[in-house]
């Protein structure tokens, strides 16, 4: 392994190696197999990119030959046509997985085993021609695994425009119901209907786009923005901060209205989980306790806000969301102090099961017989009222609202979290993270302090929660799954801890992305999982990490070492 | 600087009181959990409802026992020898459970899984090995791709992708077999009642006694061979193991597999005893195994095996005796409160388990 790495990182050697290149095309054969037995390829084909051209299940196979041959070409190291065979080479390997797949069926039937193999899969893999197409799937990756290859040999920007080409060609295809609907309703509504299909764009579309993109590259070029807002003197740069702020609160506050309404409601629930982030953002990232229970918090708050304002069976007091928002709050944060009690002495990694015991407490006491009187079980908390009461035409109807809420208490989070981050109270949290002992040593009171964070972590999950009922206007005991607690501290994860950014885009990518891609619902957690480990492994400091964040987990990969040194390390660690 | 005078290293006054608050808050804890074990157990025993069942409950708890102390043994020799939690260790014991599946159905298929004892034997054995080598594969792959590379980064690291590593096998194995549940195949004569005075099916004895058995060899595998004193000298100290020429990188992937092994027939027993399966199989008793390991002082295999067999004991009769005579409905519910519940208190009150010390190094 640590030969091997070596050999991957240092790509000027001239020494040509059979074994990585032939690793890599063994990866890109398994992960092309994994592809198609797990369901991905036959699923997401039912999304086109090109209408009745590319699906995206194709493109993943296609992304995985791209993979194969980038990761050949690497391996291989030496310049020149070498180079391209060995992208070849590796991305035949991964295109083999197909048809292997194909010809095994001919074998044997295992569907019973594996049931993704299914005809329409092998459909697919062969496009509709039966064995007879069997060598397509080879063919085109051989010739991908050789244009990537090549395509990693050419200057930079002609890399960078087949990049930018495919980018936002996938892009617009995913997104095209989004973009057809509107475009319908606009005063050109022919626009909407040559460029886009019901799913997918059209040919002429595609066409277009590539157009677009490759206009777009050169223009975006040409433009420089970042060199050109770099180079102004600084008081002009301050004068721009203003406008684009505006302009950027402006597109913000109209996103709602933009699309459809069920975009609309994809956006409030985004805006419910930023507000979420920002609240682990405090336990987790600042005080560095990983906290898996969140949900438990979280359905605390949407309890005491449905109990307190619903106006069916089990609501006790018809309030209105506005008197009971307070209350969900500090219940939330009364629970966090029972619970956070007695764990918080506890460690690290134990505290992380200490409180996924806890979230699953909440959730199996809401869904039992026991609390069935009050909470309702499974049939839950209905009819919970809207916040603002109007109209079913009103700008504020329905999700709106709730997005506009969301957005302004994550805000106020947001806010409260950065300020708190730089108090007295912050730093006493950073340095708990860091390191307990000499926290302790410094006079920082621990359980005082891990306690604080965990209960104003709580408090805007509890929030988010209240918010959460408002928006679906009913609580159930099946809402409480441990799921919110992942995502939410996935997202923050991916993310990036500390900072206001990182939770906008990790819920904007794990929460916004899946809930638009309904149909890939079975595959959510995947992604989630996948990202979790490469974000581990390449950067842990999240995607848009605070600056302190990005300096204190950004480590640059090491030169391998030996045995003995790897291990020396990880006592230290330990 | 009077860092020396006694005026400077005084507690403040909110210190000492929130110092008072918590310390009188667990004491209050503790009087009502064992108020509600006490009254609840006095309640219950005294209403004579239950004088039937409490025989067929500890036959149940040592069954749930054994498989918790099997998954259990992985978190434990993991944690000893990384300090890491294994987050997909549950899910390799479900990995475990569905290799075990597959080949059952395939045994059926071909008609040799329901044709006597002998072929009963011969089908529980084939599935083990099939379950045992799926689930090493999968922990062996996790360990290279998901723990090695994160060996020298911060703890929350390294357990942030078990967490990633978790869901990735779950789901993987969502997209593979489907949302649906999967029913074992009906092994016959295991089914059927083993001749003594109580409810006990011989499949209740083969769990219990492949469990012994393989924890038996565990231990003398930990214990005596070569190996299993590589295993222990990395957990102790790794740069000193690597400085005696011990290999320590493979050393931790006989760990992850002899971990996953025990998961993987785990998975099996898991199957045949409660004859379903599906892709979040391991979610529930891969916390509860941690919980037992953690019972038993974790690090400890023999307290991991001593946890499991608490815990499932008092999973299965707990929520009839502490509950029950409370008046609560539907006791049965709860069951994984409980267990939940008992990990916190031991958390709480007894971090280093039933037979740990080992935790202090741990901690340290």
């Amino acid at each position: 392994m640590e030969a091997q790495a070596g050999a991957l990182r240092s790509p000027e050697k001239a020494d040509f190696g059979w074994r990585p290149i032939l690793q890599a095309g063994l990866i890109g054969f398994g992960v092309t197999v994994y592809l198609c037995i797990t369901g991905i390829v036959g699923t997401f084909a039912e999304r086109p990119i090109i209408a009745d051209v590319v699906s995206l299940g194709l493109t993943s196979l296609l992304l995985a030959y791209v993979a194969a041959g980038y990761l050949g070409a690497r391996a291989a190291g030496v310049p020149g046509g070498m180079r391209i065979a060995a992208g070849a080479l590796s991305g035949l390997m991964a295109g083999l997985g197909p048809a292997a797949l194909v010809l095994l069926r001919q074998v044997v039937d295992y569907r019973g085993f594996a049931i993704q193999a299914s005809p329409a899969l092998f459909d697919l893999l062969t496009f509709g021609l039966g064995v007879a197409g069997v060598w397509i799937m080879p063919t085109a990756a051989l010739l991908i695994g050789a244009a990537t290859a090549a395509a990693g040999a050419a200057r930079p920007a002609i890399r960078r425009l087949v990049i930018w080409t495919f980018g936002s060609l996938v892009v617009l295809g995913l997104f095209s119901p989004l973009i057809r609907v509107p475009l319908l309703n606009s005063p050109v509504p022919s626009l909407g209907s040559t460029l886009f299909a019901i799913q997918g764009l059209t040919i002429v579309g595609a066409l277009v786009t590539v157009l677009i993109a490759v206009g777009g590259e050169e223009f975006v070029r040409w433009l420089a923005p970042r060199q050109r807002i770099a180079a102004l003197p600084a008081r002009r740069r301050q004068a721009l901060t203003g406008p684009a702020l505006v302009a950027g609160l402006l597109v913000v506050a109209w996103l709602p209205f933009g699309f459809t309404s069920f975009f609309a409601q994809v956006v409030a629930l985004v805006a419910i989980y930023i507000l979420m982030g920002f609240g682990l953002n405090i336990t987790l990232g600042l005080a560095g306790l990983l906290d898996l229970g969140f949900v438990a918090f979280f359905a605390v708050g949407a309890y005491t806000v449905g109990l307190l304002t619903s106006t069916g069976e089990y609501g006790i007091a018809h309030w209105s969301f506005w008197a009971a928002v307070p209350v969900a709050i500090v219940m939330a944060m009364i629970f966090a102090f029972i619970f956070g009690l007695p764990i918080l002495g506890i460690r690290g990694d134990y505290l992380a099961i200490a409180t996924l015991g806890f979230g699953e407490i909440v959730r199996i006491l809401a869904n039992s017989t026991l609390l069935l009187p009050w909470l309702g079980g499974p049939q839950g908390v209905l009819d919970i009222n809207k916040p603002i009461p109007v109209g079913p035409t009103d700008p504020l109807a329905g999700p709106n609202q709730i997005y506009y809420i969301a957005l302004v208490c994550a805000a106020i989070v947001a806010f409260v979290s950065l300020r708190l981050r730089d108090s007295r109270l912050g730093r006493a949290w950073v340095a708990i993270r860091e390191d307990e002992d000499v926290a302790e040593a410094l006079g920082v009171n621990l359980v005082q302090t891990k306690l604080l964070a965990y209960m104003l972590g709580a408090a805007f999950a509890g929030l988010g929660g209240a918010v959460f009922a408002a928006l679906i206007g009913s609580v159930f005991a099946s809402s409480m799954q441990l799921y919110v607690s992942i995502n939410v501290a996935a997202l923050i994860i991916v993310g990036g801890m500390g900072g206001v950014p990182g939770p906008i885009v990790g819920a904007i990518f794990l929460i916004g992305l899946p809930e638009l891609f309904r149909e890939f619902a079975a595959y959510r957690y995947l992604f989630y999982g996948i990202s979790l480990i490469a974000m581990m492994l390449y950067r842990p400091e999240g995607l848009v990490p605070s600056r302190i964040a990005r300096r204190e987990l950004h480590v640059e990969p090491k030169a391998p070492t030996d045995g003995a040194a790897v291990a020396a390390g990880e006592t230290t660690a330990a | 600087m009077n860092a020396g005078t006694p005026a400077a290293v005084r507690i403040p006054l909110i210190e000492r009181v929130t110092d008072a608050a918590i310390s009188g808050f667990l004491w209050a804890l503790r009087i009502i959990v064992i108020l509600v074990v006490v009254i609840g157990s006095y309640l219950t025993l005294a209403s004579g409802r239950y004088t039937n069942n409490w025989l067929d409950f500890i036959v149940g708890g040592v069954v749930l026992g054994s498989i918790y102390a099997l998954i259990a043994l992985g978190y434990t020799m993991v944690y000893g020898i990384l300090r890491l939690i294994n987050f997909a260790h549950g899910d390799i014991f479900m990995a475990g459970a569905v290799g075990g599946y597959f080949t059952a159905v395939a045994l059926a298929s071909v008609d040799f899984l329901n044709g006597g004892v002998i072929n009963a034997i011969v089908s529980v054995a084939l599935m083990m090995v099939v379950a045992m080598a799926v689930a090493v594969v999968i922990a062996l792959l996790v360990e290279r791709v998901a723990y090695r590379p994160l060996r020298n980064a911060p703890r929350l690291v390294p357990l942030i992708s078990a967490i990633g590593a978790s869901w990735t096998i779950e789901y993987t194995f969502r997209g593979f077999l489907g949302p649906g549940i999967y029913a074992y195949p009906d092994i016959g004569v295991l089914l059927e009642n083993v001749p003594v005075p109580f409810q006990l099916r011989w499949v209740d004895l083969l769990v219990i006694v492949s469990a012994v058995v393989m924890m038996v060899i565990l231990y003398l595998f930990v214990q005596r061979s070569r190996m299993g004193t590589a295993i222990r000298a990395v957990s102790e100290d790794k740069a000193t193991a690597a400085l005696m020429g011990i290999d320590v990188n493979r050393t931790i992937e006989v760990t992850f597999a002899v971990g996953a092994a025990m998961a993987g027939a785990a998975g099996v027993l898991y199957g045949l005893e409660f004859r379903q399966v599906f892709f979040l199989t391991g979610f529930v008793p891969g916390v509860k195994a941690f919980a037992a390991a953690v019972l038993g002082g974790i690090g400890n295999v023999p307290g991991a095996m001593l946890g499991g067999l608490f815990l499932g004991q008092v999973e299965s009769w707990g929520p009839t005796l502490f509950l029950a005579g409370l008046g609560v409905p539907a006791v049965n519910q709860l069951r994984d409160v409980i267990a939940f519940t008992m990990l916190v208190l031991v958390l709480v009150f007894r971090p280093s388990g039933i037979l740990g010390e080992r935790i202090t190094a741990a901690r340290a």
